[in-house]
């Protein structure tokens, strides 16, 4: 396993490829990259060409074929489930389109989670969790249950718990997939804010062109791999 | 919208709905209607089982009875052959043909056989059925110490044409020769028939009878002739129309059988609480495609019945099964076990399920309407819940369900408090049956505003495995109580029979302690009315070398009321005061009367049967003739349902001038051996081992294993109804999980480990299952007062004293949380095994 200190890179992948079965295609196949610390990148492409798949591969809830994750300059391949796991809730967020919030918890239980997860004690923990709520304008709603929110407001929060813990990687699977286009464009922009301020690094996963152009870079991902995306005609 | 386009709407939804259901949730639909189908089978089979014993009954007692239109009947020791003579005399009287019915002790067994000895001529005229094929050569009958037997007793005695067959009379056995074996077209059950003269003879009752069997001359008042004549008769010989002996040969089993089908219609009630949890959560599984539905244009009655449709095609599909099983069921008890459901009183060799369609398709009506009814509510909720707001997801308000439910749950369990103190209606404790129901209903209705309240007290743990687990049961409390529901119902009703039969078995042992108080128990089969033991008998036993004590009893019946069934006489103890030491009495007069009206001691059932109360007159009809007694004592007495009075043997011999004895208590002295006195004992009768004894501490074991095994359906019955409980916890928890599998996944997306999940969930499980069991355990104990105090009281007769079976209640409560923990922990990891990373995209 390569040692941490060596690999200045928040996230290295080598020759990643995966197939869900063998009279299949690969989804993927020798996918390079290599995320530097305080980049935002946004990775596009059509339905179906594997985007999720290579997120789930990034946070190690999913194997590659062949090919190898560095996160933090450690091999994810070498991790057990504990340990991908433990490593998951200290240096990854996670941001979906469906927000996934726990709708029986207040808007500040649902924040303080991967805090909770850490351990993190008292007074730190509610000060954290406020000031994530303050940076997203949720403070107000804080002791609200969340199925009280609107989606966008959910949105919202699903962003402050994400990157609360101040992880080294935010991942955003469509994050504005199920928002209106107003709501859409408050939460990209607070997103990259929040990425900027809180994380090492985050990848945006979308098919869309407007919300990819919120990033430092884009690449598309398709039949042939990562690549930089085509000039407009 | 027309009825017709409204009607097929509802099928259209209902077919969807169903076969969404089907393609599913397959596995969980088949044990709901294997949950009814158990229940059906189970309800069905007991009620065949009756049916077929008790048709049998009928028809044996219709044979018996023939064509009679009144019997006289007296007491088994007989009354004189002068009533015969003067009946024959009345003008009103076609045929008079006397009968002298005895059960006759056999060597070496336990139970007797039913002999009757009957006049030939007259008997071929009343009962031609009975008599059969012996008709065309009547004359046979008439040798001496001949008896036919029916092909059951042949059967059972493994006796054939040209045998000898011993009985025993008084205190030696006595050889008959076996003429002939009926066939069962005759009679099915074990009977002798014999001349009259001969049986009067052999079994030493000259000049005696005990039945008369009349035909009245046409135009004659049936009914008015039977109450002038019953005026007209001795004491302790009544008069009564054919119908009464057979209701009296199976009024005594009733409160038991009674009880029996109740307690297989909890399996079927218990089946349909599944019916209610399966259909609520499936309701809440799919309420955003009902109200997608709603909103697409189905109205609120499209949605109501075509979810009732669901609900009543799991009952039918379960009862078609049941009512197959139940005959099954049924066919084999009557076969195998003689129609015998635990009580041992209501065996009926050769009864067939004869039973016609009706009630098959009672049952199946009755699994269908149940399963039905536990469809309706979750039915009726779907249909009105609002549209707009089920298509956000959600639980729904349970919190309004709860504030409206409590004060309903609070007015049934005041309504059940209050039917508990009433009366029995016709001998059956029908309102206690009643507040059983009601405390249930109450009790689960109080469930979601007690559910919400309890884990509103939950403080926080700063521990988030626990917090979260807190928290999710809070919001989804509407699943959490429906869970509970059907597990609660069984398990309450499983702690209520577990303290009312521990109750019963620990009165039922300190009964047998004080009745029991001697070395060694000695007497002839329970019911016979030949073996006796004469004075002189009982002298040679008394002077057996080793006895210390013998306290001889003479056991016998006496009709008071002709309606009911005849009651036990038991004459014992030398003194009122000794008499009165050896009862389990629960009152008695400080001072036993003296004098003309000598003290009489009886049972609960008398008191409550005949009310007598202390102090009160007593008439037993002894030796044809009315003496009183002043009733001294109440007693305890688990043994004859039918009632049963203690006098004292002086007063007895007094009465009657009987100084014979059939049962016996034996106090040895200190350095005796019991087995050499048993020994010594059984070397005084010429028939040897045929009289019973048993060392008390023998006779203590056997009884208790006869208490057990007639429990043992009991328990079968119960453990039944908490399993199906338990699948209700099991639909829910993997149903609650799968609708969860989100959930999990973005836990694991954040770091949670499988292993926490897999902790929230027993969390959830073990949180959800103590309080359930907690209050499972309280309705319970509830029910059980009903049980003990109402039920069984008004049941048979007899009190009980409470007592709760601490330890077993223990390892049941921690097996049920164990048991509901795992369920929760297995659904949660088949939830889990779906990868993580498809549950949190499933909503896209």
């Amino acid at each position: 396993m390569q040692n941490k200190q060596d690999d200045p890179a928040v996230l290295r992948l080598e020759n990643l490829s995966k197939r869900y079965s063998l009279d299949r295609p690969a989804v993927f196949d020798g996918i390079d990259l290599t995320l530097r610390q305080g980049e935002y990148l946004a990775v596009m492409g059509e339905s179906g060409v594997g985007k999720s798949t290579l997120l789930n591969l990034l946070a190690g809830l999913d194997r590659p074929d062949n090919g190898k994750v560095f996160l933090e300059g450690v091999d994810l391949s070498g991790l057990d489930d504990d340990a991908t796991t433990l490593l998951r809730r200290r240096a990854v967020g996670f941001v979906f389109q469906a927000f996934h919030v726990l709708t029986y918890l207040s808007v500040e239980q649902n924040v303080a989670l991967p805090l909770d997860l850490l351990g993190v004690a008292e007074p730190e923990r509610t000060q954290r969790t406020m000031e994530m709520l303050t940076g997203v304008g949720l403070a107000s709603l804080a002791k609200r249950p969340a199925r009280e929110l609107s989606g966008g407001e959910m949105q919202r929060l699903a962003i402050a718990r994400a990157l609360v813990h101040r992880p080294r990687l935010l991942l955003a699977d469509e994050p504005t997939g199920n928002l209106d286009p107003r709501s859409a464009a408050q939460t990209l922009e607070l997103l990259r804010s929040q990425v900027k301020a809180n994380a090492g690094a985050g990848i945006l996963i979308t098919h869309s062109r407007t919300a990819a152009e919120t990033a430092d870079r884009i690449v598309v991902l398709d039949s042939r791999g990562l690549h930089p995306p085509e000039p407009y005609v | 919208m027309n009825a017709a386009s409204a009607a097929s709407g509802s099928l259209f939804i209902w077919r969807v709905l169903l076969l969404a259901q089907l393609k599913e949730t397959p596995g969980r639909l088949l044990i709901t209607v294997a949950a009814i189908a158990l229940g059906v089978a189970l309800g069905g089979a007991v009620f065949l089982v009756n049916e077929a014993a008790l048709n049998e009954f009928g028809l044996a007692t219709k044979r018996l009875v023939g064509e009679a239109d009144v019997v006289v009947r007296g007491p088994r020791e007989g009354f004189s052959e002068q009533i015969l003579v003067s009946l024959a005399r009345d003008a009103a009287v076609e045929v008079a043909s006397p009968v002298l019915e005895l059960n006759v002790a056999l060597p070496g067994r336990r139970d007797t056989l039913k002999v009757l000895g009957l006049d030939p001529f007259r008997a071929a005229t009343l009962q031609p059925a009975l008599i059969g094929e012996i008709g065309a050569d009547i004359f046979k009958l008439f040798a001496p110490d001949g008896i036919y037997l029916s092909n059951s007793a042949a059967q059972e005695l493994d006796l054939r044409r040209g045998d000898s067959l011993q009985v025993i009379v008084g205190n030696a056995p006595t050889t008959l020769r076996v003429l002939g074996i009926l066939s069962e077209d005759n009679y099915v059950q074990a009977l002798g028939l014999m001349d009259l003269a001969s049986a009067q003879w052999t079994l030493q009752r000259i000049g005696q009878l005990n039945r008369i069997d009349l035909r009245l001359a046409p135009g004659t008042d049936v009914e008015a002739f039977r109450r002038a004549l019953a005026l007209s008769l001795p004491s302790g010989v009544v008069a009564v129309a054919p119908q009464v002996e057979r209701d009296r040969a199976v009024s005594v089993t009733r409160a038991y059988r009674v009880n029996l089908n109740m307690l297989a219609l909890v399996a079927l009630w218990t089946g349909a609480f599944l019916v209610f949890s399966t259909q609520s959560l499936a309701v809440l599984r799919r309420r955003r495609s009902l109200a997608l539905l709603r909103a697409l244009g189905a109205t609120q009655g499209q949605v109501q019945w075509s979810l009732i449709g669901e609900g009543a095609v799991l009952g039918a599909a379960g009862s078609l099964l049941g009512v197959l099983l139940a005959a099954l069921i049924a066919a084999a008890v009557l076969k195998f076990l003689t129609g015998d459901l635990g009580n041992g009183q209501l065996r009926a060799v050769g009864a067939s399920l004869r039973s016609g369609l009706m009630p098959i398709l009672m049952f199946f009506m009755l699994g269908t309407l149940v399963a039905g009814i536990g469809a309706w509510l979750p039915a009726r909720a779907a249909a009105r819940q609002a549209p707009a707001r089920a298509l956000k997801g959600g639980d729904g308000d349970y919190a309004v369900v709860a504030r409206t439910s409590w004060r309903f749950g609070l007015g049934l369990l005041a309504l059940g408090s209050g039917l508990a103190w009433l009366p029995p209606v016709a001998g059956l404790p029908v309102f206690g049956y009643a507040a059983i129901a009601a405390l249930l209903f109450g009790a689960v209705l109080l469930l979601p505003a007690l559910t919400l309240r309890a884990l509103g007290l939950a403080p926080g743990t700063h521990r988030i495995v626990l917090d979260t687990a807190v928290a999710q049961l809070r919001e989804n409390v509407g699943i959490s109580t429906l869970s509970l529901a059907s597990v609660i119902v069984s398990f309450s009703l499983m702690v209520a029979m577990a303290i009312m039969v521990y109750s019963f078995r620990v009165s039922f042992e300190h009964w047998l302690g004080k009745l029991l108080p001697a070395d060694l128990q000695i007497r002839e089969p329970v019911g016979n009315d030949t073996a006796y033991w004469t004075a002189l008998d009982q002298d040679g036993m008394a002077s057996v070398a080793g006895v210390s004590r013998i306290e001889f009893r003479r056991t016998t019946h006496l009709l008071l009321d002709s309606e009911r069934a005849p009651i036990t006489l038991i004459a014992r103890a030398e003194t009122a005061a000794q008499a009165a030491g050896e009862l389990p009495l629960i009152r008695s007069m400080a001072q036993p009367p003296a004098g003309a009206t000598p003290p009489a001691w009886i049972s609960e059932a008398l008191q409550d049967l005949y009310g007598y109360k202390l102090g009160d007159r007593i008439s037993l009809p002894l030796a044809g003739r009315s003496r009183t007694f002043t009733v001294a004592g109440i007693w305890r007495d688990y043994a004859r349902l039918s009632g049963a009075v203690v006098i004292t043997r002086p007063a007895y011999i007094e009465a009657s001038g009987d100084r014979s004895a059939n049962e016996g208590s034996i106090w040895l002295e200190a350095s005796a051996d019991p087995a050499a006195i048993e020994a010594a004992l059984r070397a005084r009768f010429a028939r040897g081992d045929s009289v019973e004894i048993l060392t008390s501490s023998a006779l203590r074991e056997r009884s208790l294993q006869i208490f057990d095994r007639a429990f043992a359906i009991t328990y079968a019955l119960e453990a039944i109804a908490v399993i199906i409980g338990l699948m209700g916890v099991s639909f829910a928890a993997s149903s609650t999980a799968l609708a969860r599998r989100a959930e999990f996944g973005m836990l694991r997306h954040v770091g949670m480990m499988r292993r926490q999940v897999v902790g929230m969930l027993a969390a959830e499980g073990i949180l959800t299952s103590v309080f359930g069991v907690a209050y499972g355990l309280a309705l319970g104990t509830g029910l059980s007062l009903v049980l003990v105090f109402v039920v069984n009281r008004q049941s048979f007769n007899w009190s009980i004293d409470l007592a709760v079976p601490a330890w077993q209640l223990g390892v049941l409560c921690a097996t049920l949380i164990l048991a509901a923990a795992l369920t929760a922990i297995w659904s949660g990891r088949a939830a889990l095994s779906i990868d993580a990373v498809r549950a949190v995209r499933e909503d896209w």
